[in-house]
């Protein structure tokens, strides 16, 4: 069995990308349409980076490769994100 | 005329940024962790319950970095974090066995606006629940709501393998009170007349050692990956709603 974590471990890694702190946003699912904190996926750490999956339906929701200068992220497993002001 | 506007609470937090931390002391918290004072004059204050990523750099220019909960702080002074080492840990043996007064260490903080508790947020009771080290968070989290004599109840109910394996345990008892109730689970060896069973934590004790879900208490759970699911599944099970269930995981290598 693979081990996870979840999106609490996130933080650092998104917040070199976005201004505020995602991890409390809630997000819905392309796959299920299950939405939920972003810190209530299943986060894999063992992968080259960082891959969050649904924890409804197991669907990828955001990759996170850091690449020294550069950063890759994904977030195509995402239909929507709604976050605070 | 209209009541001016509400500054919202995120533009209060702290934000993040890298730091560079000078560790103060170290010692032993229990036979498998380590207790970090680290000074960081640059540190901006942390929300109870948030964490930080640590990185460590080798000579040969290769970096590791690994999230680890804040036990306490205080802005422009002290952070203090508590380590378990993991088996076959690439950072945590570091911190646990090598590091000494005096080095320094690249920390990025305070992260992280779900597993955190501030106080006057709310009026409904709190309810905590800890396996092993995932204590260290929550620890923090009845720290501040002592500092601030938030009325609001708050348990925390802890499950442990020994006394001896207990972090903060006397920071613990010291905040035990009529706001701040402690009941701890033995699962390997509890002290001499310990008058509970000796074991992992149930549903049955579960249900009845917090705060009932008809009182809707805001639930933090932290543990191993394992323990956060059984006990989140058991939650729901026992009538807490999904949202009232905030929950981290640790773990991994």
């Amino acid at each position: 069995m693979t081990h996870h974590l979840d999106g609490n471990v996130l933080a650092g890694a998104l917040s070199e990308i976005f201004t505020s702190d995602v991890t409390a946003a809630r997000a819905r699912c392309a796959g299920c349409g299950q939405t939920s904190a972003i810190a209530e996926a299943m986060v894999y750490t063992d992968a080259p980076g960082l891959v969050a999956r649904c924890a409804g339906c197991d669907q990828v929701l955001a990759t996170v490769v850091d690449a020294g200068d550069r950063v890759m992220l994904s977030l195509a497993g995402l239909s929507a994100i709604e976050l605070r002001r | 005329m209209s009541a001016p506007p509400v500054t919202p609470a995120l533009r209060l937090r702290p934000r993040s940024a890298w730091h560079v931390a000078t560790v103060v002391e170290t010692r032993r918290e229990t036979p498998t962790a380590a207790r970090l004072v680290l000074d960081v004059p640059t540190w901006p204050g942390a929300d109870a319950g948030s964490h930080l990523d640590l990185r460590l750099t080798a000579p040969d220019g290769y970096q590791a970095s690994r999230s680890y909960s804040i036990a306490s702080s205080t802005p422009h002074g002290q952070v203090v974090l508590a380590v378990d080492e993991l088996p076959d840990g690439e950072v945590s043996p570091f911190l646990v066995r090598e590091v000494r007064a005096g080095d320094q260490l690249e920390l990025h903080g305070p992260l992280g606006a779900f597993f955190v508790w501030r106080p006057g947020e709310s009026a409904r009771p709190v309810q905590l629940v800890a396996g092993g080290s995932g204590v260290v968070p929550l620890y923090a989290m009845a720290a501040a709501h002592g500092v601030a004599a938030d009325t609001t109840r708050f348990q925390l109910l802890y499950s442990v393998r020994t006394a001896a394996d207990t972090f903060f345990a006397d920071e613990l008892a010291a905040l035990t009170g009529p706001a701040f109730g402690l009941d701890v689970v033995y699962t390997r060896e509890a002290p001499d007349g310990w008058p509970d069973a000796v074991g992992r934590l149930t549903r049955e004790t579960l249900a009845a050692r917090t705060v009932p879900a008809v009182q809707r208490p805001r639930v933090y759970v932290c543990g191993s990956t394992g323990f956060v699911e059984a006990v989140a599944r058991w939650l729901q099970e026992l009538g807490h709603a999904a949202d009232d269930i905030h929950t981290e995981r640790f773990g991994g290598i």
